[in-house]
């Protein structure tokens, strides 16, 4: 009576989710974390409006996973959740703190400077809170009947602090790259002076983190060093990425260095996917133990199925409208 | 002391989500003012509705953007406090509260953006209908978060398997016994406030002079519709109650404050519920009408607490207040209603001080009324959360600690207070800035980005040149007619 392998198409629309959430969520934290450091107040009116149209859009996939996880996987929805609950808590505060300076900045005129720390200290904060996460999954979860038995800070260790810096870097680089294909002038030198100090630093701690990974769980070091070696292509690729943004920078290309860096996230996302498939809940759970019952997911399915292209087309239709550089005092507010 | 991770749990719950129910109850109103609005500009071709729709829009606008942040909240309070439950429930509530984010999103992408900045660049025609839709999509939005929240109280359409619910039918589980009136009452809840608030903020330009015309004919419009709901709104409050008394007669009896079952149930009008020896204290009722009210018959027996064991009784005193203070402030809002009708004998309804008054402050209490009836319908179904198939203590998350509910409840006491301070003082600002948009619209872009929030122009600080629109009472009757 099942017909199709929902669990598995599941998989793929919430991973689908996330990475979308990622790449576009993560640009616009990047130019909140760059925020403090930019040459100037003028500047920062650029670099605000170089995201405004977009910002909120990015974050609904944010709400469409955390809402598709409770439908389609309950069990890390109900696990995750409590592990991370102090976690949850300052990622969802920086993004209310810096969606609402993002918009009374743009009213604001003698309180302007409150917006600005608002909006740079909710978004590095809500971006360490998401690399905290990564870590955390990579490290797994101490469960007991499908229940989170471990404690509130089990998610704070060495590991997820420097994953958690991994992804302030991760996301400052696309931020950089972001600004490098949207602006021009003096702002667009600083994004490409800043581009490759950046990019050492992703890599110095994506490199620690790949050799302390395997340290850190057993199967995962057995998945990349036993017999299944045509992974590898992923952390080449990877590389590869790494090799484009530095040589694209140096050339001064304008769309290629933040093209590369999306390169650079998917490859390390797919990467961590394959070091952990098909556990969803490590080290206990798959995606199959996690699932909710056949006809619930089938049910959102269905309304999925109608509504996720219109928001897509939406998407698309947005970035295309606002295509093109931002010149300094022409914003969109 | 011991830190209690549950009630420090229900304790945040009910401010989180007592704080995100504000923004919607108003916005659903709201949304279909607006299009109202919107079909009487386009078949009168009047500017004067336009004039209404543009500044309402603004507010709508704000509001909606304060609705949605705090919203993100609640899509997380379930996974970190109510773990269990999450677990157990997610079947049927996952989907369900998923097709509410979906309906949000679409509404979102597909016409807000064009009710918020199409007008001048969109055909009439097309403004109308995005505004239309708009309101159709916050009702299909409570709709699906209704149908959760009465499938707690009334579960139906699903069976308990090894702790986990599995959906049987999913037209029963949404349609479930409690559901259409909560959905009914609700929504009237929602035209209630709509319709208050703006006859409020109208009472407040008119009581200034300002825009005469247009505050008038809203005004209007608000008091013939409030004449209709606010009466409406007590019989289907008693539909709804009849429906409880049915299905979960613990919350009834709190409700009334009976804490036996007996016949001749006298309506308490005041009392001090004891529940430590399952008494009142100081009651002060009226004979039978209880019992009259709720089986139709002066000598019907009413279901009392002392039914169930103690620890299954709903904490009466908070219950039995919450339902007076709801149900006191439905009757001002009917008191007033009356008024506007018989104060349009020579169209006093407009110039009179001390009615114009009385309606700036009858602006808020819509709110109290709404947060009253939610707190005797989620407190009244204590213990249980899925009512009579898991209680509280059973859905909180295991590994919670005091002292991190404790932790993250001071943390969204922070948050919320710091966010909607600015977020209410800005509302504030487009009510005082008024019809009388005396900003520049320095958006220059033709299509746009669909930030609720970047529809007003209003800036954040209080400006010199303000001074005019500040004045001081202008006597009304210099404007308008």
């Amino acid at each position: 009576m099942e017909l199709f392998d929902l669990p598995l198409i599941w998989a793929f629309i919430i991973g689908f989710g996330i990475i979308m959430y990622v790449l576009m969520d993560g640009f616009d934290l990047g130019v909140g974390i760059l925020f403090p450091f930019a040459p100037s107040e003028e500047d920062r009116d650029t670099m605000m409006n170089t995201v405004a149209p977009v910002w909120d859009g990015n974050e609904t996939w944010l709400v469409l996973g955390g809402a598709g996880l409770l439908a389609a996987f309950p069990l890390v929805y109900s696990i995750l959740l409590p592990a991370l609950y102090i976690g949850v808590f300052l990622l969802v505060a920086g993004l209310i703190f810096r969606g609402v300076a993002f918009e009374f900045r743009f009213k604001a005129r003698t309180s302007r400077y409150l917006w600005n720390w608002a909006f740079a200290g909710g978004s590095t904060i809500a971006t360490f809170a998401q690399g905290a996460v990564v870590g955390a999954y990579i490290q797994g979860f101490e469960t007991l009947d499908g229940v989170y038995v471990g404690s509130a800070l089990d998610w704070l260790t060495p590991f997820t602090v420097l994953t958690g810096l991994g992804m302030l870097a991760g996301y400052a680089l696309l931020g950089t790259t972001w600004l490098i294909m949207k602006t021009e002038g003096h702002l667009q030198d600083w994004a490409y002076k800043l581009a490759l100090p950046l990019l050492g630093g992703v890599l110095v701690v994506f490199g620690m983190i790949s050799v302390w990974t395997p340290f850190v769980d057993d199967m995962v070091r057995d998945r990349w060093f036993s017999n299944l070696s045509v992974i590898w292509i992923l952390p080449a690729l990877t590389l590869l990425c790494a090799f484009q943004i530095y040589r694209s920078v140096r050339n001064r290309l304008e769309g290629m260095p933040f093209v590369a860096t999306m390169g650079l996230f998917i490859f390390t996302y797919l990467g961590l996917i394959v070091s952990r498939w098909p556990y969803v809940v490590p080290p206990d759970y798959t995606l199959w133990d996690a699932a909710s019952a056949y006809e619930s997911q089938l049910f959102l399915l269905l309304g999925l199925l109608f509504v996720i292209p219109i928001v897509l087309a939406y998407t698309a239709w947005t970035y295309w409208v606002f295509r093109g550089k931002v010149r300094a005092g022409e914003g969109y507010h | 002391m011991e830190l209690d991770p549950l009630i420090l749990s229900r304790i945040q719950f009910a401010f989180v989500v007592s704080f995100h129910a504000i923004f919607p109850v108003f916005t659903i109103g709201l949304a279909s003012f607006i299009a109202v609005l919107e079909g009487l500009a386009f078949k009168t071709r009047n500017p004067i509705w336009e004039k209404l729709s543009a500044f309402w829009t603004k507010v709508f606008a704000v509001v909606f953007g304060m609705g949605v942040v705090s919203g993100i909240v609640m899509s997380f309070q379930f996974g970190t406090n109510w773990s269990n439950f999450a677990q157990a429930s997610a079947n049927f509530l996952g989907p369900v509260l998923s097709y509410e984010v979906l309906t949000a999103f679409f509404l979102e992408a597909a016409f807000l953006g064009v009710l918020l900045f199409g007008r001048d660049k969109v055909p009439a025609g097309v403004h109308l209908f995005a505004a239309i839709m708009v309101a159709l999509g916050t009702f299909i939005s409570s709709f699906w978060i209704l149908a959760a929240n009465s499938w707690m109280h009334t579960p139906a359409g699903t069976e308990l398997r090894d702790g986990v619910f599995y959906v049987t039918s999913w037209s029963e589980a949404i349609f479930n016994p409690s559901f259409p009136y909560r959905f009914m009452h609700m929504g009237l809840a929602s035209f209630l406030t709509g319709s208050f608030v703006v006859a409020g903020v109208s009472a407040w330009y008119l009581l200034r002079g300002r825009e005469v015309e247009a505050n008038r004919k809203a005004l209007s419009m608000c008091l013939w519709l409030l004449l209709f709901i606010a009466p409406l709104q007590a019989v289907v409050g008693d539909f709804h109650g009849l429906n409880t008394l049915e299905h979960q007669p613990m919350k009834v009896a709190a409700m009334e404050g009976n804490w036996e079952t007996s016949t001749h149930v006298p309506l308490l009008l005041f009392a001090i519920p004891d529940q430590e020896n399952q008494t009142n204290l100081f009651e002060v009722g009226v004979p039978g009408l209880a019992s009259f009210i709720l089986t139709h018959e002066w000598d019907g027996e009413v279901p009392g607490l002392n039914e169930v064991a103690v620890d299954e009784q709903p904490p009466v005193a908070l219950v039995f207040w919450s339902f007076r203070v709801m149900v006191g402030l439905g009757m001002l809002m009917i008191a007033f209603a009356v008024t506007g009708l018989i104060l349009r004998v020579g169209s006093r309804y407009w110039r009179s001080v001390w009615f114009l008054q009385g309606l700036r402050l009858m602006s808020i209490t819509p709110f109290f009324a709404v947060l009253a009836g939610w707190f005797v319908t989620e407190i009244g179904r204590a213990p249980w959360l899925v009512y009579g198939m898991m209680n509280q203590a059973q859905a909180v998350t295991p590994s919670l600690t005091g002292g991190m509910a404790l932790f993250s409840l001071i943390g969204y006491i922070v948050v919320y207070a710091l966010v909607f301070t600015a977020g209410v003082y800005y509302l504030m600002r487009v009510l005082y800035v008024g019809l009388e948009d005396t900003y520049d619209d320095d958006e220059h872009e033709a299509e746009r980005p669909k930030r609720p929030l970047s529809a007003t122009h209003v800036p954040f600080e209080i400006e010199h040149d303000e001074g005019d629109l500040v004045g001081t009472a202008k006597p009304f009757n210099n404007g308008g007619h």
